[in-house]
């Protein structure tokens, strides 16, 4: 289980340096654009309920307990400059049907990404064979599960010409190089995606969804002396077009410009177990890693999670509420409806100290015999669901910024970081920390970067001894990758302070 | 769809960008097939089958650069449109003169060895003995021990093909096959629950190991009971050649032509310096037989070498595309690695473990990173602490943290137990002086 800030541009770089869009370079055959009506979805995929209904008896007809269809259509475009000028584009479509049959506990899945009706009952059959009693599905219902609004958008990415892309993916450049004359070279990139979804299960289930996400960001490398040194800052939401202003631009230029400056001056802390603070915003890496993976309900029903068997014991001080919450406007990790038709919640998953909630799927749902959590994700059609975070963030807590440092004689403050993991069974975490500071006798002193810090869940859930009230959601391109598969999420926490983990570091 | 369907709707496509605006074009029709099974308490847990389809195209209109990938081939109307839409919007961007097709007179015209790569066996295996075979791994080890929570096994295969063209003469095409059988198994000792995974995996079916899967991931994690950190302190650290990999990609990225022309490498401007041990001599060989990187020709289709990265701790070589060659004014080598393998030394692992006083043998990483600019590293670990040439106890929840060239500085010995079955062939490897973090 990994996270990683950096990924989107990694594989964004590495495959074509970026990529861009055309008068909207690509865009859907049939667009359908925003829409409410489940029946503007069935066109735009070519396919009737009857033939909905069709591909699902097919798929029931081995005796599985329940089988769904997700369709996708994922329009996607990326422009990249370099060397001072948007000079490489790409873009992406990417179309078919996932189909999944549940018997019990297991899974039978297949896909197709041609939508003719062969095709897709020969994935459905395939998807089937997880179970063996043939068996006849009749059932002939539509329940159209209206999705929630948690995106609305102005101005749809389909429509936005490459020529209205080009210019503030050159000005965050050019703002970049005017800010500090170390500058001595820019990545910067936008991307943007357009996914059409369309949802049926044998339940007779049927929704929809329309999912817009757009990320803009610049790597940052500046030369002092003989000391390179480089800072990556991005923001990614699902909103339209009308996102892109001079002050987005404004923002992350001079975020980045003066992150990077920070760590010409950096040092390395002492090498061993000290006590950390972690800042508002990106620190939010610490619940994901920490306590997010062990608390998702597939590890705990195979006994593999730490957490396995402590649901409703005490977990964290009282002051403690941890939350997923996959409702948050325009979040990048949000979702109307999750991957399985489930409506998309608030989870509560520590309450006051006490482990609450574990995040669920479909399948966990029925072994644990609680509601879905609507944490049912995918990374695309060609994915089985499984339960995976939204956006993960601490409540605020009784305590200051000031009241935190003020306990800490030697230790570190941390409020960037790149990347994070954790063994779901030993439950050893780690973050890597792009940069912070020292903290020596209660005060902020040098510039620290380039350390991993690594801790064990519970015990650094206990070890969270002050929260403050400075809450902040970080709104970078965060990417989670469980089991293969990477979704969008957020992450976010107030200033907490937790007594001890282990700081990578130098020996004396 | 067929090699020679390949061709024809990868020249089809060509034809058609070079009809609508583009200069240069390269056309890239991927296929493949992915079989996987997992089994967990005597049943089915999941049963996946995936055939998917796809088509790159790279374009170069008046010298502006894109590449559009998309996996809707059925309707050439539409394919025909989204290439015509994709050069038009090509022509919003700046202009790059190093945005070319490579040299003709550097691509792969044939001749090369037979590679072994391709089981020609993989579609006429029984689905039912794959079964069988992840039923056998699990096996080995369910209910073989108390302390056991969960063991899944994993049978996968899969085949992929691709086809490229461009327009300056490149014709050529590459199949190859895989299997792999793997074990997860999580053991409980209060409230500790680690868990190990082993694996196996071959290019031909009938080299597929059958056993001895499940008996290993599960010893690895039974040995893994009671880790703890240890205090902090500079030691040697000895890694599993598995693992040993870890160790090198930021080395190899710090060679990548993106990173060296985008100054974002700590390896810039030290081609034929020194910045390893005698000790470290690298060789990217892609000709290999049945190598897990072997190829004839790279992304591109310009025509493999065998070539030495590091010799004797000198840096011999970058990986350049043409692009990035342009823009350095150098010859291309090609853009990624093929197979790599590290010249041996003369010692396996248990000779390496008995010959240290007191270090740490890695034998898992937890996250970290590095900072491409400097070489500046810092990621959790977990082993064992050995001493007098001894294994004493697991160790876990620690970090190791430094630079990678000092590091490479410190390499003392490369083992003689190359991991074959990797691309990247990496013994087990011995470092001095390395600064652990614990308690």
């Amino acid at each position: 289980m990994n996270l990683n800030r950096r990924n989107f541009l990694k594989t964004g770089t590495a495959a074509a340096a970026g990529a861009v869009l055309i008068p909207p370079l690509v865009q859907s055959c049939n667009n359908l654009k925003i829409s409410t009506n489940v029946k503007d979805y069935l066109n735009h995929f070519e396919v009737s309920r009857a033939a909905l209904n069709k591909v699902i008896s097919v798929a029931m007809a081995k005796g599985g307990d329940y089988a769904d269809l997700f369709f996708e259509h994922k329009i996607s475009n990326n422009i990249g400059l370099q060397d001072g000028k948007v000079n490489s584009a790409s873009s992406k479509i990417d179309y078919g049907v996932g189909i999944r049959v549940l018997k019990g506990d297991q899974t039978g899945f297949a896909y197709s990404e041609s939508l003719d009706m062969q095709s897709m009952l020969d994935a459905a059959r395939l998807a089937a064979s997880i179970a063996d009693e043939p068996n006849t599905f009749k059932k002939d219902i539509f329940n159209e599960k209206v999705p929630a609004d948690y995106y609305n958008i102005e101005k749809n990415w389909e429509d936005v010409s490459v020529k209205d892309k080009v210019p503030f993916v050159q000005k965050i450049n050019d703002r970049i190089f005017s800010l500090d004359e170390k500058v001595i070279k820019v990545n910067a990139f936008l991307s943007d995606e357009s996914s059409y979804v369309l949802f049926y299960n044998s339940d007779g289930r049927i929704s929809y969804d329309y999912r817009p996400m757009a990320s803009f960001g610049a790597v940052c490398i500046m030369q002092k002396g003989r000391q390179v040194e480089n800072f990556y800052s991005a923001r990614s939401y699902r909103k339209g077009f009308e996102w892109l202003t001079e002050d987005l631009v404004e923002e992350l230029a001079v975020e980045v410009t003066q992150r990077t400056n920070t760590l010409f001056d950096a040092t390395k802390p002492k090498a061993g177990e000290m006590p950390v603070v972690l800042g508002a915003g990106g620190s939010g890496i610490l619940l994901h890693e920490a306590i997010g993976h062990t608390f998702e309900a597939d590890f705990n029903r195979k006994g593999t999670s730490i957490f396995s068997d402590k649901m409703g014991k005490k977990v964290a001080e009282n002051f403690i509420n941890i939350i997923d919450d996959g409702t948050l406007e325009n979040n990048r990790g949000a979702l109307n409806i999750d991957d399985e038709g489930n409506d998309v919640k608030k989870t509560c998953l520590v309450k006051d100290g006490v482990l609450n909630s574990y995040i669920h799927d479909r399948i966990s749902s029925a072994h644990y015999g609680v509601d879905p959590t609507g944490n049912g994700r995918r990374e695309s059609f060609r994915h089985i669901p499984l339960p995976r975070m939204s956006s993960t963030y601490m409540e605020p807590g009784p305590h200051t910024r000031e009241e935190i440092l003020a306990e800490v004689d030697y230790g570190v403050y941390v409020d960037n970081f790149s990347n994070g993991q954790v063994k779901i069974g030993a439950g050893d975490f780690t973050f890597f920390v792009k940069s912070g500071y020292l903290v020596e006798k209660g005060k902020m002193t040098r510039p620290v970067k380039d350390i991993n810090i690594i801790g064990n869940g519970p015990q650094a859930l206990a070890d969270v001894v002050m929260a403050a009230n400075d809450y902040k959601t970080d709104n970078g391109t965060w990417v989670c990758g469980k089991g293969g598969q990477s979704v969008p999420v957020t992450m976010g926490l107030p200033t907490v302070l937790v007594k001890g983990l282990t700081v990578g570091g130098l020996n004396a | 769809m067929t090699t020679k369907d390949k061709y024809k709707l990868a020249d089809r496509a060509l034809e058609h960008a070079l009809n609508n605006g583009a200069s240069q074009a390269r056309v890239i029709i991927n296929n493949s097939q992915n079989n996987s099974i997992s089994v967990r308490e005597k049943k089915i847990e999941n049963l996946e089958k995936s055939i998917e389809n796809g088509l790159s195209i790279f374009l170069y209109v008046d010298n502006k650069y894109s590449v559009h990938s998309t996996n809707r081939l059925d309707k050439w109307k539409e394919l025909a449109k989204f290439i015509e839409e994709a050069i038009e919007g090509t022509r919003y961007l700046s202009e790059d003169k190093y945005r070319k097709l490579p040299d003709a007179s550097l691509y792969y015209k044939g001749g090369g060895p037979e590679l072994k790569i391709f089981d020609e066996e993989y579609e006429s295996i029984d689905p039912q003995q794959k079964i069988d075979l992840a039923f056998g791994i699990e096996n080995e080890v369910a209910g073989k021990d108390e302390r056991i929570v969960s063991v899944t096994s994993s049978y996968d295969d899969g085949m992929s093909g691709m086809v490229m063209v461009t327009s300056n003469g490149f014709r050529g095409d590459r199949t190859s096959t895989y299997y792999n059988l793997s074990a997860s198994v999580s053991v409980k000792q209060r409230d500790a629950r680690p868990g190990e995974g082993w694996f196996d995996n071959a290019v031909f079916y009938k080299t597929l190991k059958h056993d001895g899967i499940g008996r290993e991931a599960l010893e690895r994690a039974l040995r893994k009971l009671g880790q703890s950190k240890i205090e902090s302190g500079n030691m040697p650290m000895l890694i599993e050649n598995r693992l040993a990999g870890q160790c090198l990609s930021p080395l190899i990225r710090a060679l990548s032509g993106a990173a060296i022309q985008q100054k974002n490498s700590f390896l810039v401007d030290m081609l034929d310096k020194k910045v390893g041990s005698p000790r470290l001599t690298l060789i990217d060989d892609p000709f290999i037989e049945s190598g897990r990187g072997s190829r004839l020709f790279d992304s591109e289709g310009m025509a493999t070498k065998k070539r030495k990265i590091f010799e004797n701790g000198i840096l011999r070589s970058y990986y350049l595309d043409t692009y990035y060659a342009g823009k350095l004014d150098m010859e291309p080598t090609g853009g990624s690695t093929t197979n790599l393998v590290l010249n041996k030394g003369g010692r396996n692992i248990d000779e390496l473990i008995a010959s240290l006083d007191r270090g740490i043998f890695v034998t898992g990483f937890n996250g970290g990173n590095s900072n491409g600019s400097t070489g500046d590293f810092s990621y959790g670990i977990e082993g064992f602490l050995v001493e007098k040439g001894k294994i004493v106890k697991p160790v876990s929840e620690m970090n190791i943290t430094g630079n990678f060239l000092e590091l490479y500085k410190n390499l003392a010995e490369v083992g003689n137990d190359a991991y074959e079955d990797s691309a990247w062939r990496t013994p087990s490897l011995l470092f001095d002086d390395v600064s652990f973090s614990g308690k």
